[in-house]
């Protein structure tokens, strides 16, 4: 799948890294113990430490350390049993303490992996540079009076983790696969909820352009901020276009960050590199360096659950999936657990994927509902499929009978009994069936004896009408093709 | 009867209350009224007499139920303007933090106050703890009670040292039995050396620094300012504590410092290093050391000569690495969420307004300084290699305590100064520091012993380092070495020499 931008002097490729800020999901702050929670108002979860008040101390929350470490082993990456905090000191009126506590040198994960699922089901791995804690910052309200700007604290100090891909991302698509995959791993291991309309996650997004063939990277522009998988794929293409044309125009990409204007979609300069931030960072003399030992990593280790990749592989192996369908399956815990109910013990699984897939992901699709808030259970799915099996219902009447379902939550046998919808597969009233429709079709028999066997289908779906859908289509064929031919 | 109570140690204070000799109210007017009467001085930059009027009170009421809380119940004391306290004002000596009142108490106060401590007021000191002179407050400087009998300084008035300075000279001048102090390179050891008076620094780690307005975090410890090794030694142990909201305090059970005192130095190994010498010290600051070394010796120490080689490299360590965390700490000063603001036209300026206006000379040459030494392509040459200088000076003192108990030196290389005298160069005031800054960076306990006078009749101390968190064998020495000086403080008329 590659992603060439075609310039006046040749083809150009882009070459992207993602430094994705990840919310960890903790009920308290990385350093405070005020509340996360999302949607309160402003400056109501904010302690003494948040707000940098004189002679206050921060203490590292325990559990946020569990959370980045789950979330480095769920990467496959290194974990550095020795890390450091360090200060990153800038200016800003939402950053009470004039520097927010990061990792720079010493960060607590190391190298990993992320293993893209592309949509030829060919997987590309995706490295990983780093994981690392830091704090927050508050949030600025430029928009609630014409003079004055307002800070809300609730924000600082909520943890976070940034994790910083390898350049190794070469397209938009590659670029918002890595996102959502990315984003997969971590809602599996319950690290962070992904959640980007309320800026759990989101990207800074280093982009710049190369000729096809060379290996060296040119100067890079660093995207910040950008808050969806769509605004991501698309500051993308506008950046990489931006570049290519001012590189064929003579002129040269600066380093510098930009921001993503998504209504006017453009990106603009925020600040050149001679005006980037000189940030100072120092080992924090407030915190102790965190020295974490291996039986400490062990047992979290031995907690994970089975991530996305091992699902998929188990798909392909166990239920003899496509690369395409196991990997649709697994994007999300709930979807995997929802599929592996609906193939419970022994049934169809192909069938119960393409069920899946196709049948239920359409109708919640169409209804804007989670898999968790599905009218029908997998559980009532299961029973669907168990009434195809044995012939209770063909098909046919099996996807009149689910569509009923997503309206009603009914059980599938509930539905097929109430409207007679049961196949119908006494031989005797098919035979008068068919016998009825042949004596009402002179013209097509003649045709169909005449050579036209291609009629045959008309006939089966004469029959079919006639027994309002009910009838097994298998026996219907056989019996039609016996009374033709008589 | 007013006078005889504000002559008091903490220890006999304590056996007084006790005895029913007095009341904590009336301990507590006598300092109140002795603050008052010497407010010349300057020691104080908040008085809380009310406040301490109501504590000595419920004090009493303590003691007439059989509750007391231990030694320190009902003891006057002064707070150095560094440590956050609940409902009064707190400023670092600075006028970015002038009428900020902190809604939290910080450990140390708070293990004061549980302990039954009386707090007569906030003490003033060097702005954000900056200076060895109490010359940098904002609210002026404090006067040592001191005066010298001749020499170029006869009847100037003198500094108390810094930073600790309205602690120490609340001290000596009577107007508390005991205060708080901060020692970060040295501002409770120069300014006890400068003022006749008991200064000691814990081991870092040994008090919480929660709601102690942080100057340099790796370095800043609480510690007791008395007239006595006793008294340093009770007071300590109020103060000392592991804190859960401080990650860098230790987490230790206090020993009983005061029960540890009267077994005397026989038998202790006394180290002397070689390299505690500066440049122009007087004669006479060598010639007390020499007569510590003998006290102890006397007393049955055995006095070994040692070395700490790195000792010539910490002061610029010091001004690195001090600065450097000052920097960042005191960024928070921004005028956005409390003390000063002085506006601007954008945010920027409004930055530079406030923390112009702010901070005064010394901070901000410090603010500077550690900026610079933080900064990309600086960082490795001074802050990284001040770190890895850090470590060798921490492993002389390793080195040297495998074969001494305790370390020896003078305090400061000279006696209290006049307030005209250094106030222009920088350097030399922070060559005050030249004794003190080693221990600092090692975190190492000391505490400094009125040892002597000058010719001049000035107090001069000797300064005694142990081991990390051997406060006991440090309080051991310190009150062998007391006895043998017996030093006594005189008796200062309240706004005279």
């Amino acid at each position: 799948m590659s992603y060439i931008i075609q310039g006046d002097t040749g083809d150009w490729e882009v070459v992207i890294g993602l430094e994705v800020h990840a919310q960890i999901s903790s009920a308290s702050k990385l350093f405070s113990g005020s509340s996360t929670e999302f949607g309160a108002e402003p400056n109501t979860q904010v302690s003494l430490v948040d707000a940098a008040m004189p002679g206050m101390l921060p203490v590292l929350n325990a559990f946020c350390v569990e959370q980045a470490v789950k979330t480095g082993l769920g990467l496959k990456a290194q974990i550095n049993l020795h890390s450091v905090f360090a200060r990153k000191n800038y200016f800003y009126a939402d950053l009470p303490q004039s520097y927010q506590i990061s990792q720079f040198e010493l960060p607590i994960v190391g190298k990993g992996v992320v293993v893209l699922d592309m949509p030829d089901g060919t997987t590309r791995d995706i490295g990983i540079e780093r994981l690392h804690m830091e704090q927050d910052a508050g949030k600025s309200m430029h928009d609630q009076d014409p003079r004055r700007s307002f800070i809300d604290l609730n924000r600082s100090g909520v943890a976070l983790m940034e994790i910083v891909s390898d350049p190794d991302l070469r397209s938009p698509e590659e670029a918002g696969i890595y996102v959502r995959k990315l984003r997969s791993i971590l809602r599996y291991l319950e690290t962070c909820d992904g959640n980007m309309e309320q800026g759990s996650m989101r990207a800074d997004v280093n982009v710049s352009v190369r000729k096809v063939g060379t290996d060296d990277l040119n100067t890079r522009c660093e995207i910040k901020n950008v808050n969806s998988v769509r605004f991501i794929m698309q500051s993308i293409e506008i950046e990489s276009q931006r570049q290519v044309e001012l590189w064929e125009s003579g002129g040269e990409v600066v380093q510098e960050t930009r921001l993503f204007d998504p209504a006017k979609g453009e990106t603009r300069s925020m600040r050149s590199k001679e005006f980037a931030h000189d940030y100072r960072y120092f080992p924090d003399p407030d915190l102790l360096p965190l020295n974490l030992t291996q039986d400490y990593v062990d047992d979290i280790a031995a907690t994970l659950p089975e991530l996305p990749d091992e699902k998929k592989e188990r798909y392909m192996s166990d239920f003899g999936l496509s690369a395409y369908d196991a990997g649709v399956l697994v994007v999300d815990r709930e979807t995997g657990t929802y599929y592996e109910a609906v193939v419970g013990k022994g049934r169809d699984a192909k069938l119960a994927a393409n069920w899946v897939i196709t049948n239920l992901f359409g109708a919640l699709n169409a209804k804007s509902l989670s898999i968790e808030e599905s009218p029908v259970s997998a559980d009532q799915l299961g029973q669907l499929l168990d009434l195809m099996a044995d012939d209770t219902i063909n098909g046919r009447i099996a996807k009149d009978v689910f569509e009923d379902m997503i309206e009603t939550s009914k059980d599938p046998a509930v539905i097929v009994e109430e409207k007679g919808l049961k196949q119908v597969t006494d031989t005797g009233a098919i035979e008068a069936a068919i016998d009825d429709v042949i004596a009402n079709s002179p013209d097509q028999v003649a045709q169909f004896r005449g050579g036209n066997e291609k009629i045959a289908g008309w006939f089966v779906g004469q029959v079919m009408k006639a027994t309002q859908g009910k009838a097994n289509p298998g026996m219907v064929n056989k019996l039609l093709k016996e009374k033709l031919s008589d | 009867m007013t006078n005889d109570l504000t002559h008091l140690t903490i220890a006999s204070a304590r056996d007084g209350l006790d005895a029913g000799d007095f009341s904590s109210v009336e301990l507590t007017a006598a300092h109140s009224a002795a603050i008052e009467k010497s407010r010349d001085l300057n020691a104080f930059i908040t008085e809380t007499p009310e406040l301490a009027q109501a504590a000595a009170a419920a004090s009493d009421a303590r003691r007439a139920n059989g509750a007391a809380l231990g030694a320190m119940d009902g003891i006057p004391i002064a707070m150095k303007d560094l440590f956050c306290t609940e409902g009064v004002q707190s400023t670092a000596g600075s006028h970015i933090l002038e009428g900020f009142v902190p809604q939290y108490e910080s450990t140390v106060s708070r293990n004061l106050k549980e302990a039954g401590a009386v707090t007569l007021g906030k003490a003033n000191m060097d702005e954000f703890a900056m200076g060895s002179a109490t010359l940098t407050s904002y609210f002026g400087n404090t006067i040592n009670p001191w005066k010298a009998s001749s020499g170029p300084n006869a009847g100037k008035d003198l500094v108390p040292g810094g930073s600790s300075g309205g602690s120490s000279t609340a001290i000596s001048a009577r107007l508390a039995l005991g205060a708080t102090g901060t020692d970060t390179g040295g501002s409770i050891r120069q300014p006890a050396s400068f003022t006749g008076t008991v200064g000691m620094k814990p081991t870092y780690g040994r008090c919480s620094r929660w709601g102690i307005v942080a100057f340099a975090s790796s370095l800043d410890q609480a510690g007791p300012m008395t007239r006595t090794v006793r008294d340093a030694a009770i007071m300590l142990g109020a103060m000392a504590g592991h804190d859960p909201m401080d990650s860098t305090s230790t987490p230790m059970d206090v020993p009983d410092f005061e029960s540890g005192l009267g077994k005397g130095v026989k038998g202790l190994r006394v180290g002397v290093p070689a390299e505690y010498t500066a440049d122009g010290m007087p004669e006479e600051i060598t010639a007390l050391w020499q007569q510590g070394a003998d006290w102890l010796k006397d007393q049955g120490a055995e006095i070994v000569e040692v070395s700490l080689p790195h000792t010539k490299y910490a002061l610029p360590t010091y001004y690195i690495v001090a600065p450097a965390e000052a920097s960042s700490n005191l960024a928070r000063y921004d005028g956005v969420r409390y003390g000063l603001r002085v506006d601007g036209d954008s945010l920027d300026e409004m930055y530079m307004n406030t923390r112009a206006e702010g901070f005064g000379d010394e901070v901000q040459r410090r603010v500077m300084i550690g900026t610079y030494v933080l900064s990309a392509g600086y960082y490795d040459a001074y802050y990284v290699k001040a770190q890895k200088v850090r470590t060798r000076i921490a492993g002389d003192f390793t080195s040297a305590f495998e074969n001494v108990d305790v370390l020896l030196a003078p305090t400061a290389p000279s006696p209290a100064f006049a307030i005209d005298e250094k106030f222009d160069d920088p350097i030399a005031m922070y060559l005050n520091d030249i004794f003190t800054v080693p221990a600092s960076l090692a975190g190492l306990p000391a505490i400094s012993v009125p040892a002597g006078l000058t010719s001049d009749g000035l107090p001069l101390g000797l300064q005694l380092i142990s081991p990390a968190f051997d406060e006991v064998t440090l309080f051991r020495a310190a009150e062998a070495l007391e006895q043998a000086a017996g030093f006594e403080l005189p008796i200062f008329g309240p706004g005279e020499g």
